[in-house]
């Protein structure tokens, strides 16, 4: 399986890995996955308190190249867009972005799931209802 | 040195340059088919045919009339235990064998169960032998074949065959081995091991793809297989078709190459492979799966814990060319089905990479796949959030994953 070059770019030297402080209340915590499917994705968000925007975001991945290519993509993509403009990132536009085999879809499907994940932490953190989440049903 | 570094010789081998030189006249000069009785050509063939019958038998002790040339050793797994399950359907229909054997076996099992079969898949222990008391207590009136791989594909683990056909015999069973990775590379005889069929094939011993063996015992027991290829009645009935003389013939040659130099290929892989392995045993959280001692001398299966295999490989597979137990697609999102019937949890089952090497393979190489798996596992594990937490002294055990 021939994988792309930006898949490969974002493998070789992923941006944004690192850990935000999860204690604290600017910053939103996803966790999605687990061990036994072979990928375990947590991503972190920080928001700016006065004007709602996303002014950090960092990951750590388990995972296969996809996954890790995939969080790279999400987190660099977060940087910078308010709340509303995060839960609109759509899977597919990783999957594009990545030219991701169809196998590898479901890395995608993580990445928006983590993306949602964090925003929900972030949310109840803060007081406000977590969204509630259509699941996609990719594995 | 040449990039990229072949590591995956569980999967196939290159072929011997002399294997080569041996085949070439037979596609163009002594072309004949081998069963053409009334001229030269196929007296030629025929001739050829049987040399490397010959060296093929020699090279497992057994008489050359009990060969039986096939395509490779998926056929032979298929031949022997469907021409057994029909052969001996008068004396019983019940068939033992292990869930960590190669697919070809596994799946022509679930076929014999679909056809109103029954089989007994014995788990082995997490070193991936064969335990012999489970075994002979899974024995019963309607057993009619025990077939046990010699050796395992991905963790090189040794089954004690000897001790495996002795139980066998008491009960008057027969044994099937499907030897594909252990012929050639370590010392097999099939009258020592009491073995009366026994696949195996060309290119995982340095011969050419396409062409292998099955064993069928001629005495002590006499067996007889039923053809599951009909025709012209090639190899005594059990397996019609042209033969593949140019592929027979570099078989052979294979198989006395591999005779001759055996002792020397075992040193050399042995000595290349601890090497690698006292390398990469050095990285932390890293183990060793399947026997320490009973496997074939030129395989190891290591596990890195919390890095996923696949990752693993997509860092290394522009240098070294490698094989590993996961599987991160969304068609199968399983680990090996190997590592898991060893009972490896999913954190070493995802986490496997296999080394097969060769006589090919150099002390250079060797260092170099060292350096690269170190660097690459360092880099993954520091963007993992599994190993973030396996440091601050979390148990993994205990998080509520959310599964997919």
């Amino acid at each position: 399986m021939a994988y792309s070059e930006k898949l490969l770019d974002h493998y070789n030297n992923p941006l944004n890995v690192g850990t935000l402080d999860k204690a604290s209340k600017s910053v939103g915590t996803g966790l999605v996955g687990a061990p036994e499917c072979g990928d375990v994705m947590r991503l972190q968000i920080e928001v700016d308190e006065t004007t709602g925007i996303i002014k950090d975001a960092k990951f750590k991945t388990f995972g296969c190249g996809s996954a890790i290519a995939s969080s790279s993509v999400a987190t660099e993509w977060l940087k910078g867009k308010s709340i509303d403009q995060a839960m609109a990132i759509d899977n597919m536009a990783i999957v594009e972005e990545l030219a991701l085999p169809p196998v590898k879809i479901h890395c995608s499907v993580l990445a928006e799931d983590a993306i949602k994940s964090a925003i929900n932490d972030y949310r109840v953190k803060n007081g406000m209802p977590a969204l509630e989440l259509e699941e996609k049903i990719v594995h | 040195m040449e990039l990229p570094i072949y590591l995956d010789n569980n999967a196939t081998t290159p072929m011997d340059p002399r294997v080569l030189e041996a085949m070439i006249p037979y596609f163009t000069q002594k072309f004949g088919n081998a069963a053409s009785r009334n001229h030269s050509f196929g007296w030629v063939a025929e001739e050829a045919v049987d040399y490397s019958r010959e060296q093929v038998a020699k090279l497992i002790g057994a008489d050359p009339k009990e060969i039986i040339f096939t395509s490779g050793a998926t056929e032979g797994d298929n031949l022997g235990i469907k021409g057994v399950y029909e052969m001996y359907a008068s004396k019983g229909n019940h068939i033992i064998t292990c869930t960590i054997e190669h697919k070809a076996v596994i799946d022509t099992c679930k076929h014999i169960e679909k056809m109103g079969g029954e089989v007994t898949y014995l788990e082995p222990g997490p070193d991936g032998m064969i335990d012999l008391a489970e075994l002979e207590a899974a024995i019963k009136p309607t057993t009619i074949l025990i077939s046990i791989m010699y050796a395992n594909n991905e963790i090189g683990t040794v089954n004690p065959m000897a001790e495996i056909s002795k139980i066998a015999r008491k009960h008057g069973v027969l044994v099937m081995s499907d030897a594909t990775q252990a012929v050639g590379k370590i010392p097999v005889d099939v009258n020592k091991d009491g073995i009366d069929i026994m696949a195996f094939t060309g290119h995982k011993m340095y011969g050419p793809k396409g062409v292998g063996a099955l064993y069928v015992r001629r005495k002590n027991p006499r067996v007889k297989v039923t053809a599951q290829m009909d025709g012209g009645g090639h190899e005594r009935g059990m397996r019609s078709g042209t033969l593949n003389v140019p592929g027979i013939v570099g078989f052979g040659k294979a198989c006395e190459i591999c005779m001759q130099d055996m002792e020397k290929d075992m040193v050399h892989t042995r000595a290349l492979r601890d090497r690698l392995e006292a390398g990469l045993l050095q990285i932390e959280e890293s183990y060793l799966n399947g026997h320490k001692e009973n496997r074939l001398p030129h395989v190891a299966n290591i596990s890195f814990k919390h890095v996923e295999g696949e990752g693993l490989l997509m860092g290394i597979n522009k240098d070294i060319a490698l094989s590993s137990g996961s599987a991160c697609t969304s068609a199968s999102l399983e680990p090996s089905y190997v590592l898991k019937g060893l009972g490896l949890g999913d954190d070493l089952a995802h986490s496997s990479l296999r080394f097969g090497l060769s006589r090919f393979t150099t002390a250079e190489q060797v260092d170099h796949a060292v350096k690269l798996v170190t660097h690459t596992v360092n880099r993954l594990r520091e963007m993992s959030p599994l190993w973030e937490m396996f440091k601050e002294g979390i148990d993994l055990d205990k998080i509520e994953w959310a599964h997919h």
